[in-house]
C-alpha cells in the first residue's frame, strides 16, 4: 500500500476529550511496564482482556493540564503483526478493534534508546495506524552513559511525530510526556487506517528505512556497554553458565522454602485459633461447622500460599528486570525441547516442587500459548510440598528404614522415586500433549537476549505486590468457593444421633466412599481411601488428615506416629505403594485446578487436567498395586 | 553504521548460519526458507519472523554462544542485537563469512 499518511480533511482533528486514553506499546525489555507504573503508581487495574488470557493493565495519571488520562500497558511486541495471543490485543486495541475496548486517543511508543534501531520498525508500523503517536526515549540515562548521541529533533521530524526522552526508573521525563500526550489528545492529526500485515519485502524495505533513519539521527556510542558481553561470557558459559543457573534456583527454592515457612505457620497458626474461636463461642450445629471448616478454614488454605508465591515472584521478577530469565531460558532450551517444551518452561516448572499454583502463575513468561498450556498441563506432576506429608507418612509406615547398596536409605531412595517418577512423567505428558492437540511441529526459537540492567527495586516490589493482588482476588474466589464445596460434601449431611463411627461415614463423601469402592477395589483401595480422597481434594496433605478422621485415630495429623501404625494394620504393602502412585498423579488440588481455570481462562484446560491426571493416577495405582501383589507384597 | 559498508566481500565463503561455530562473523547475505522441513510455521512466516529480529540482508552477524548439548540454541549478534535461536530455524539464514572466519579449521 502506498497510499500517504496525509490527515482526512474532511475529518477534523477531534475535539478534546474529558479523559484521554492512552496506550503505551514498545518492544518487549524496553522499560514499558516501568514507565507505566512511574506514570500511574498504585492506581492500577489489572484484569484479563474480554476472552482472551491476556492480561490487562489499566491506570490513571494526572497530567499537567489538569486532565485525568487512562493509560493502558499493552504487552510487548515486536511488530503489529501479532504473532501470539498477547501481540494480536496490542494490534486490536492499537486500531481500536478489540471489542469492548475504546480506541486509544493517542499512542505512546517506547522504545529503549539504547536500541532503537529494532523499535523504529515499530514506530514505521505505528504510523500506519493513523491515531496521534508519541515516542518516547526511554533509559535514555543509560544512552548518554554510553555517549550514544541522538538528534531529537531530527528524529521527531524524520518520523513525524513528538520525541520525549524519559528515564522511567527515576521518574524523569514524565511531564514532558504528558504534556505531549495533552497537547496530541486535542490537536493531534488523525487519519484513516492504512496498516497491514508487512509481506517479507516491505519488512526488508522498514529495515532500509529505519537503517537511513539511524544513519542521520543516532551517532553510535562512544562508550558501547560491554558489562553484558562480558557477563555473558560467563553466564551462557555451556558449563559454567549451567553450573550458575542451578546456584540461582537452589538459592531461590531455599528461599522459598526456609523464608516462607514462619510466615506460612503464622498464617496457618492465625487461622486455627480463629477457627477454635468460632468452635467455642458459636453453638454446635452447621452454621458453625461452616464457619470454622469451610469459610475459615478455606480463605486459610489461600493465603497460606501468598509467602511462597510472593518469594517466588519477587526472584522471578528480579532475574526477569536484571535480563537473566532470556539466559536461563537459552540454557534450558535444549533439554526442555526433548519433551517439546520451551526453553522458558524451565522457570515455571522448578516453582512447581514448591507449589503447582505459583509454578502455574509463572508460566505467564512463555508467550506462545500452545507451549504455556502445554506447562500449565503438566506443572503438576512436579511433587508440590504438599505431597511430602502423604510421602512421608505412607513412606515411614511401610518402607523399613533400612540401607541398601551400602550406602543409601531405601527410605530416601523411594522418595527420590517418587520425585523422578513425577518429572518424568512430566515430560512424557508433554511430548504426548504436543503430538495429540496440537501436531504441528516446534515452534520456533527466536529470543531476543536484552543487555543486563540493574534491577530498580521499587518496580520490582510493585510488580510483585501486584502479583499478590492478583492471585488473592482471582484465584480467591474460586479456591474459596471449592473450598466450601468440599467442606459441604465432607460434613452434610450430620452423622445421626447413636452413631458409632466418625461423622464423615454419613457425609456426602462418605456415600461417595462406599459408593466408589468397587472401582477402587482394583487398584486395592478400601472404602476408607476413597472416603479420604473426598476432602483430600481441598489440598493433597488434607488426605493425611482425612485417613486420620475414617480411621478415628486420635490426634488426627498431629499423631501421625500412631496413624502409621494403624495404616501399616489395615493396608498391605500393595495397597500403600499404589496408593502413592496414586498421588504422584492426582488431581488432588482444587486450587490447582482453579489456578488453571483462571490462568487459561476457560474450563476446558482444567478438565483437560483433571481427566488426564485421573485416568494416569488411576493406571498407575492398578499397574503398581498387581505388580507389588505379584511380587508377594499383597 | 552505513548498510553498504556491510556488502559482503565478492568471492566471500557463504555458509548457513546453523553451520557456523562460536567466534564467527560475516555479514548476513540471505534469509529464506527453502528446505522443506517443518518448523511449526509457514515458510514465509518464518522467513518473516528472522527479519523482525534483525536477521536481514547486509546485517554483520557474529556467532556469540553456543549451547551445552550439540551446541544448540545458539547466541549470536545481529547488528547490534542479541539473538537466540535453534539451529534449526538458522538454517534459513545465509551468511558471507568475513576472511579471517573462513581460514579456521573446520
Amino acid at each position: 500500500m502506498t497510499d500517504t499518511l496525509a490527515p482526512i480533511q474532511d475529518r477534523p482533528a477531534a475535539p478534546a476529550r474529558a479523559e484521554p486514553r492512552v496506550a503505551l506499546v514498545g518492544n518487549p525489555n524496553c522499560g514499558k511496564t516501568a514507565l507505566f507504573n512511574a506514570l500511574t503508581g498504585a492506581r492500577q487495574k489489572v484484569a484479563n482482556y474480554a476472552g482472551v488470557t491476556v492480561e490487562r493493565k489499566e491506570g490513571q495519571v494526572s497530567t499537567p493540564a489538569g486532565q485525568r488520562a487512562h493509560v493502558l500497558d499493552l504487552p510487548g511486541t515486536y511488530s503489529l503483526r501479532a504473532r501470539s495471543p498477547d501481540e494480536e490485543v496490542t494490534r486490536d486495541v492499537v486500531m481500536g478493534k478489540f471489542r469492548g475496548e475504546a480506541a486509544p486517543d493517542v499512542i505512546v511508543a517506547v522504545a529503549d534508546a539504547t536500541n532503537l534501531r529494532l523499535a523504529l520498525r515499530l514506530l514505521l508500523e505505528l504510523k500506519q495506524v493513523g491515531r496521534p503517536v508519541a515516542l518516547a526515549l526511554n533509559m535514555y540515562d543509560i544512552a548518554q552513559r554510553q555517549g550514544l548521541r541522538i538528534d531529537l529533533d531530527r528524529l521527531s521530524q524524520e518520523l513525524g511525530m513528538p520525541v520525549v526522552t524519559t528515564v522511567a526508573t527515576r521518574r524523569r521525563g514524565l511531564d514532558d510526556l504528558l504534556a505531549q500526550v495533552d497537547r496530541l489528545s486535542v490537536d493531534g492529526l488523525r487519519s484513516d487506517d492504512q496498516w497491514h500485515a508487512p509481506s517479507a519485502a516491505e519488512l526488508r524495505a522498514a529495515h532500509r528505512e529505519a537503517e537511513r533513519i539511524m544513519k542521520v539521527c543516532v551517532r553510535p556510542p562512544e562508550r558501547p556497554d560491554t558489562w553484558t558481553g562480558r557477563l555473558d561470557g560467563v553466564l551462557l558459559h555451556p558449563v559454567w553458565g549451567t553450573l550458575i543457573l542451578f546456584a540461582i534456583l537452589f538459592l531461590m527454592f531455599q528461599a522459598v522454602f526456609t523464608w516462607a515457612r514462619p510466615v506460612m505457620e503464622l498464617i496457618d497458626g492465625g487461622f486455627k485459633s480463629a477457627g477454635e474461636l468460632v468452635n467455642h463461642t458459636l453453638p454446635d450445629g452447621m452454621l458453625r461447622s461452616l464457619l470454622a471448616d469451610g469459610v475459615i478454614a478455606g480463605v486459610g488454605s489461600i493465603l497460606v500460599f501468598l509467602p511462597q508465591i510472593l518469594i517466588l515472584f519477587f526472584f522471578i521478577i528480579l532475574l526477569e528486570d536484571f535480563g537473566y530469565m532470556a539466559r536461563a531460558a537459552f540454557l534450558m532450551d535444549r533439554m526442555m525441547g526433548v519433551a517439546g517444551l520451551h526453553g522458558r518452561a524451565f522457570i515455571p516448572l522448578l516453582s512447581s516442587f514448591a507449589c503447582a499454583i505459583p509454578g502455574i502463575m509463572a508460566t505467564r513468561v512463555i508467550d506462545n500459548k500452545r507451549d504455556r498450556i502445554t506447562t500449565i498441563l503438566v506443572a503438576p506432576l512436579m511433587t508440590c510440598s504438599a505431597r511430602i506429608p502423604v510421602y512421608t507418612l505412607i513412606i515411614s509406615a511401610f518402607i523399613p528404614p533400612k540401607v541398601v547398596w551400602g550406602v543409601v536409605n531405601l527410605q530416601g531412595l523411594v522418595m527420590f522415586g517418587l520425585y523422578a517418577a513425577g518429572i518424568a512423567s512430566a515430560l512424557i505428558v508433554a511430548a504426548v500433549v504436543r503430538r495429540l492437540f496440537w501436531r504441528s511441529a516446534v515452534e520456533p526459537f527466536l529470543m531476543e537476549l536484552p543487555a543486563y540492567k540493574a534491577p530498580d527495586l521499587r518496580n520490582v516490589a510493585q510488580n510483585v505486590l501486584m502479583r499478590g493482588q492478583i492471585f488473592l482476588r482471582r484465584a480467591g474466589t474460586v479456591i474459596l468457593s471449592m473450598m466450601i464445596l468440599i467442606w459441604f460434601l465432607s460434613s452434610a449431611p450430620g452423622a445421626p444421633a447413636g452413631a458409632t463411627g466418625p461423622a464423615i461415614d454419613y457425609s456426602f463423601a462418605g456415600m461417595i466412599g462406599h459408593a466408589i469402592e468397587p472401582i477402587l477395589r482394583p487398584i486395592g483401595f478400601n472404602w476408607q481411601m476413597g472416603v479420604a480422597l473426598i476432602p483430600g481434594m481441598a489440598a493433597r496433605e488434607v488426605a493425611v488428615g482425612a485417613l486420620g478422621t475414617v480411621y478415628a485415630v486420635a490426634g488426627g495429623e498431629a499423631a501421625t506416629g500412631t496413624l502409621a501404625s494403624t495404616l501399616a494394620g489395615h493396608w498391605s504393602l500393595a495397597t500403600a505403594l499404589a496408593f502413592l502412585a496414586w498421588y504422584v498423579f492426582a488431581p488432588q488440588c482444587a486450587s490447582t485446578l482453579a489456578v488453571v481455570k483462571r490462568e487459561t481462562n476457560s474450563w476446558r484446560w482444567p478438565v483437560v487436567m483433571f481427566c488426564y491426571m485421573l485416568a494416569a493416577a488411576y493406571l498407575a495405582a492398578f499397574v503398581t498395586y498387581h505388580a507389588a501383589a505379584a511380587l508377594g507384597g499383597g | 553504521m552505513a548498510r553498504d559498508a556491510h556488502l559482503p566481500q565478492s568471492g566471500a565463503e557463504l555458509r548457513r548460519l546453523n553451520e557456523l561455530r562460536r567466534g564467527d562473523r560475516g555479514v548476513v547475505a540471505r534469509v529464506g526458507v527453502d528446505d522443506h522441513e517443518a518448523h511449526g510455521v509457514s515458510a514465509e512466516e518464518l522467513e518473516r519472523r528472522l527479519l523482525e529480529m534483525g536477521f536481514v540482508e547486509g546485517a554483520r552477524l557474529a556467532v556469540l554462544f553456543e549451547g551445552l548439548i550439540r551446541r544448540d540454541p545458539m547466541a549470536v549478534r545481529v547488528d547490534d542485537l542479541r539473538v537466540a535461536l535453534r539451529r534449526r530455524e538458522a538454517q534459513a539464514v545465509v551468511v558471507a563469512l568475513d576472511d579471517d572466519s573462513r581460514s579456521r579449521g573446520r
